[in-house]
């Protein structure tokens, strides 16, 4: 029992790496255009099937094919600003719209160009870690619990020490008042687009090796990822990560002590709670919607 | 006199419409029609400023409980069929209490919350939802003839006919709404809610009303869709289907009643007809995104503002005038 335990919470702590990756993306496009990007599940894909083409076909040493997903979706996002949220920065349900019409285009490029069954990559590594008979946990995981702990410490620091993040939370907090200041708000929105969608990339390319691939895999990532920022708070960085840890625990637990559909519906549930109870998240604080 | 004219000519267009088709056209001309009541009563909805991502799932909810009050309790079909209605509108006063404590964008999360809770629960539920494979052999609408015409409703034609009916009837009483007081004070609740709420209007019991009636039209049309296709499965309501009804009502434009009727129109005849015709089977959902994209940056009113640019501009300036003051 000890030992199942152990389990379920690696697996939480594996879970909750990749979802934080992915939400705090979320939140902080969301932070800075104020807008809700549908097609984050899809920039999560993207970077998953930049690692199969690249990793898979091509044959890329692993983590240059990461880093190589984490520029080509971060440059996606780039792309997005410029031609979708750019254009439609005063129409919030707009630039909904438009990220919904980027979302199928993305999922039909992918459908096209690799057809929709699974692809399935040769593993990066077989090693694991064996803490005893029960409780392991392959390399391959480790990886993506690293890289989230890395990335998310360092955009924490950038966020909080830097110039640059001092600009892009003030153009968060109050764009006309910033750009005032003498801050680029173009500059802002695009250095969060690209971190944003970036850290979906990089979620996506180094999960790509452990989950199936295929043109549909970004609908349950987005879903989990709108339940961890509402929890969250939207706007709220530190938020999301802590909502994404409780998420992942619980998911983790419901789904291997009873199912996953009660988990599901667990997990949604408490977001309706938190929304009914404390509309703004368990840590949100600035009202942008 | 001119407006009757133009009404029966256009019925007898209608009426005609489905000979001129192939059979997998008649198909989709029956979808069609159920879309209209769809992203129509989705319009009533918007009238009071919220935008709901729940609306296919309630849509669901009427399928769903006339294929069970049909099959399980033997109800006529055509009575099932408004029960399902009433079920889904009852539904949606229930869910009005935890949604409405919320506006805008989190009600939108709000509703997507809650429509997904629901299609896990059908998923969940063997009984009497039938988990992830849904319900099977739902009991067709029944035959009858009313002498000039033999009502088959295996035949597309047929139920075209019986569902270009109910909806007509539906939107007319949709329409009827729209311009009675209520409707006036749904279009209040929504620009002027402090004001509304100032001059006694109970802003959140209109806001549930429009809720409701809304559901129940989208039940209505979903049982109407069940009787139809025979089978649903959760899948049939998925959040796919709920992005082409917001994509309708804002490609057509919500201003006006018969704008997310013209996206509806617009865009599955390009989509079904058009693309298919011309073999862009696997390109589709592309050219849907970018259809949805420029549409949305070049067209920011909908198409609705092109008709209202071609009607206005033969009455001279002043219309555009006071438009533009408006």
């Amino acid at each position: 029992m000890l030992e199942l335990l152990a389990q379920t919470g690696l697996n939480a702590v594996y879970a909750a790496s990749y979802i934080s990756l992915i939400a705090v993306g979320l939140v902080l496009i969301f932070g800075v255009m104020g807008v809700i990007n549908f097609a984050h599940g899809e920039l999560y894909m993207a970077g998953a099937y930049t690692v199969v083409l690249m990793y898979t076909d091509f044959q890329v040493p692993f983590f240059l094919a990461v880093a190589m997903g984490l520029i080509f979706v971060g440059c996606l996002g780039l792309a997005m600003e410029r031609a979708l949220f750019r254009p439609l920065r005063d129409n919030p349900l707009g630039g909904l719209v438009a990220s919904i019409g980027f979302l199928m285009i993305l999922q039909a490029v992918a459908a096209m160009g690799f057809g929709v069954r699974m692809e399935h990559i040769a593993p990066v590594t077989q090693a694991v870690i064996e803490f005893s008979e029960r409780v392991r946990l392959p390399v391959a995981r480790l990886y993506v619990i690293i890289a989230a702990v890395v990335l998310l410490s360092a955009l924490w620091i950038f966020l909080k020490k830097t110039r640059f993040g001092w600009a892009l939370r003030a153009a968060a907090q109050d764009p006309e008042a910033a750009a005032l200041q003498g801050i680029s708000i173009k500059q802002t929105a695009r250095i969060a687009m690209f971190i944003g969608a970036g850290l979906a990339g990089i979620a996506g390319a180094l999960t790509a090796p452990l989950v199936s691939v295929n043109p549909h895999m970004g609908h349950s990532v987005i879903i989990t990822a709108f339940i961890v920022i509402i929890v969250g708070g939207v706007g709220s960085l530190e938020g999301a990560v802590v909502a994404s840890v409780a998420y992942a625990i619980i998911h983790t637990f419901m789904t291997t002590f009873y199912d996953g559909v009660i988990a599901d519906i667990v997990g949604l549930s408490l977001m309706l709670l938190v929304l009914i109870v404390k509309p703004t998240g368990l840590f949100g604080s600035a009202d942008r919607a | 006199m001119r407006r009757l004219v133009i009404i029966l000519l256009a019925a007898c267009a209608l009426l005609a419409l489905p000979h001129g088709l192939s059979f997998s056209q008649q198909e989709i001309l029956v979808f069609l029609t159920i879309n209209i009541l769809l992203v129509s009563s989705y319009r009533l909805l918007t009238l009071t400023g919220e935008w709901s991502l729940a609306h296919v799932v309630i849509m669901g909810v009427g399928a769903y409980a006339s294929a069970l009050y049909s099959k399980e309790l033997g109800v006529w079909v055509p009575v099932s069929i408004l029960l399902g209605g009433a079920t889904a509108a009852l539904l949606a006063v229930l869910l009005s209490f935890p949604l409405f404590r919320m506006k805008g964008f989190y009600f939108l999360i709000g509703s997507f919350a809650a429509g997904e809770i629901i299609r896990l629960l059908w998923k969940r539920f063997r009984d009497p939802f039938g988990g992830p494979k849904g319900i099977k052999g739902i009991e067709p609408m029944p035959d009858f003839s009313i002498g000039i015409y033999d009502f088959d409703f295996f035949e597309p034609v047929s139920y075209y006919y019986l569902s270009a009916l109910v909806v007509a009837v539906c939107l007319w009483v949709l329409w009827r709404i729209e311009r009675s007081p209520v409707g006036l004070t749904f279009h209040a609740v929504h620009w002027q809610d402090k004001l509304a709420e100032a001059s006694g209007v109970n802003l959140r019991a209109y806001r549930t009303l429009a809720f409701a009636i809304a559901s129940g039209f989208a039940g209505i049309g979903g049982g109407l869709m069940a009787h139809y296709v025979g089978t649903i499965n959760p899948n049939s309501f998925d959040v796919d289907l709920m992005v082409y009804v917001l994509t309708w009502a804002i490609v057509g434009g919500t201003g006006t009643f018969y704008g997310p009727i013209l996206g509806c129109v617009v865009l599955t005849v390009l989509n079904e007809i058009v693309l298919r015709e011309l073999g862009f089977e696997q390109m589709r959902p592309l050219i849907y995104g970018l259809i949805m994209i420029l549409s949305i940056l070049f067209l920011p009113k909908g198409l609705e503002s092109i008709v209202q640019h071609l009607t206005t501009r033969g009455r001279g300036k002043g219309v555009e005038e006071q438009r533009a003051a408006e």
